[in-house]
């Protein structure tokens, strides 16, 4: 074997960290990269070259946050979920409830409540569920969503049911922008701020040695538990926090479209973003931005050329990217960039 | 030899079922000790590392970690208190570099696992602990590669790597060479030759090679019991022994 040298031929010595490409990696692996602002400097440009689209842009950077939380959970932790809407509903009742009987409506602090209300289903729901793995855990996740539907559509007095809670009051952002439905350009800007937010403290928790140990639960469970690493517990705070982001998701869905129905804790949404983040690439953190662009684009222009058979589309494509690139987009990209510095090496 | 024991059961039993598993197991382990774990497939040396580590609860019976009970103990807290095992099948995290695969196993050492917002990266004691432990094993040239990059037998390492990152005094090996090609087989058993000799060492194995090259010490198990405990030489010139194991050792 020629890859096996005798201790004898490498001395062992206290070499310095920078000798070694691996620690290298590790150091680094935080540090802002060249092109990590251009999805944020894409955005503002959308701003201005698309103004008829915001209300089309806005609802994308909802999507996008939505699906980052999923990755959180799904793509770091390994959290198999198909009902994170539960928690996308849960913020967006919480802001529709409160806007709609007049207790309380301040744009920002109303998306703290409905994170926290997002956070607080989590962490309930997380402690019962996280026992469970695979096909169990994805099972209940469903039920806990069929739940929070079937309660927010019966208890019609409070929600309005099936027909939700229209035209809700949302005043201006410190009482200087306002909400206009016409022309969305404050909405626009709010919710590109959030989703800012919300990505450094996904991108700071992914890259910590907490986000390191989820995705060592994600690899292997077992092992995990081995090396004394309290499972469960980093498992229900990932779920937690993935929730609190989902829930802030929904609070601005609520406040940019003035109005919450059932939609929002439905399967449809949940199968949706979970399309998404397969789309763009799970446990990538950009996946979220690539899958969500991807298919709602997709979803547009389709649905105006086939307005009948638009979904077909989308059909076709993830039966492509489960054959052919179960990384999703980023997936691909990453073998041919591979591939391009292998090939460029040699030479 | 002076007693100085590190690790001990009192006639740990487990039943599944009908099915004796683990039979009034008295065990001890030394400090520094080299002991290995021999018997039949099925003779329960699987499901006693299992005991004590505390994947599974006795039925019957204690364990005692320098003379504390740690029969009730969660697994987790046993880690901390410094029993650290690897696996028979590989389990590591195949996805991550070599390097991170340690990395994680000391930053819990160092509880620095649960550090949220500061990036894993600027923990630079945990990384070069890490360095440097794969350094003792050889690994440090392939400490940025995957581990599904890594030949079976630098991946055995890892494993062995890794419990080492939890600077444990009962480290317990499951069939550490299984697996691994004839050729490479030598980095393991040069890997169990240099580890620390403060650490108590049980190692479970079927490869009689192995096992009369490291242990001081044999325990043969056979049906869930202890069959017979003695030095190498003691068991090897144990007829019974020949008998019920070690003739049937040339088959495996």
């Amino acid at each position: 074997m020629s890859a096996v040298t005798s201790p004898s031929e490498r001395p062992v010595t206290g070499s310095t960290l920078s000798e070694h490409t691996a620690a290298q990696m590790l150091i680094g692996r935080h540090r802002l990269r060249l092109w990590e602002p251009l999805p944020w400097l894409l955005a503002i440009a959308f701003y201005f070259a698309f103004p008829s689209y915001l209300g089309f842009g806005t609802d994308l950077l909802i999507w996008i946050l939505f699906a980052l939380s999923l990755d959180l959970a799904l793509g770091y932790a390994g959290i198999l979920t198909l009902g994170h809407a539960a928690f996308f509903g849960a913020g967006a009742y919480t802001v529709g409830l409160l806007a709609y009987h007049g207790i309380w409506s301040e744009p920002l602090t109303s998306l703290v409540l409905a994170a926290l209300v997002a956070a607080a289903i989590g962490l309930a729901s997380g402690l019962v569920l996280l026992r469970t793995t695979g096909l169990t855990l994805l099972m209940l996740t469903l039920c806990t969503m069929a739940l929070l539907e079937e309660g927010a559509n019966m208890a019609h007095e409070w929600t309005g049911g099936f027909d939700g809670l229209p035209s809700l009051t949302i005043p201006p952002i410190f009482g200087l922008f306002e909400f206009n439905p016409l022309y969305p350009e404050t909405q626009y800007i709010y919710t590109l701020v959030i989703l800012f937010l919300g990505f450094l403290l996904v991108r700071a928790l992914i890259y910590s040695p907490f986000g390191e140990s989820l995705t060592g639960i994600r690899e292997n469970m077992l092992r995990m538990h081995a090396v004394g690493a309290p499972v469960r517990w980093r498992l229900v705070v990932c779920y937690t926090i993935s929730a609190a982001i989902a829930g802030v998701a929904g609070g601005l869905w609520a406040q940019t479209n003035a109005y919450v129905n059932l939609t929002t804790l439905s399967l449809d949404r949940a199968a949706t973003v979970f399309i998404i983040l397969i789309l763009g690439g799970y446990g990538r953190l950009y996946g979220a931005f690539v899958g969500a662009v991807a298919y709602l684009v997709l979803a547009h222009f389709l649905a105006r050329l086939y307005p009948t058979a638009w979904q077909l589309g989308l059909g076709l494509l993830l039966v492509v990217i489960a054959l052919f690139a179960r990384n999703g987009i980023l997936g691909i990209a990453d073998t041919l960039w591979r591939r391009f510095k292998t090939r460029r090496q040699p030479s | 030899m002076t007693t100085n024991i590190l690790l001990e059961t009192r006639a740990l039993s487990r039943n599944f079922g009908a099915l004796v598993a683990a039979r009034e197991i008295d065990f001890r382990l030394e400090a520094g000790a080299r002991h290995a774990l021999i018997g039949p497939n099925g003779a329960g040396k699987t499901t006693f590392i299992n005991l004590l580590t505390g994947v599974l609860r006795p039925s019957e019976g204690q364990i005692l970690l320098r003379g504390e009970d740690i029969t009730e103990i969660a697994q987790a807290d046993r880690v901390k208190r410094g029993i650290a095992r690897t696996f028979q099948i590989n389990r590591l995290f195949r996805g991550l570099t070599v390097l991170e695969n340690v990395y994680i196993a000391v930053s819990e050492r160092l509880g620095a696992a649960a550090t949220m917002l500061a990036p894993a990266g600027k923990r630079l004691d945990v990384i070069e602990e890490s360095m440097h432990l794969l350094e003792t094993l050889n690994l440090q040239d392939d400490a940025h590669l995957r581990i599904s990059e890594l030949p079976y037998g630098r991946q055995r390492l890892v494993e062995i790597a890794i419990a080492l990152g939890l600077k444990p005094e009962v480290l317990l090996l499951d069939e550490p060479a299984a697996g691994v090609p004839s050729a490479e087989s030598h980095i393991i058993l040069n890997a169990i030759d240099e580890l620390p000799k403060h650490i108590g060492v049980l190692i479970i194995d079927h490869d009689m090679d192995l096992v009369f090259r490291f242990a001081q010490r044999i325990t043969v198990l056979v049906q869930g019991a202890v069959f017979a405990d003695g030095t190498p030489k003691e068991i090897g010139a144990n007829a019974d022994v020949r008998a019920v194991y070690l003739g049937q050792a040339e088959h495996g």
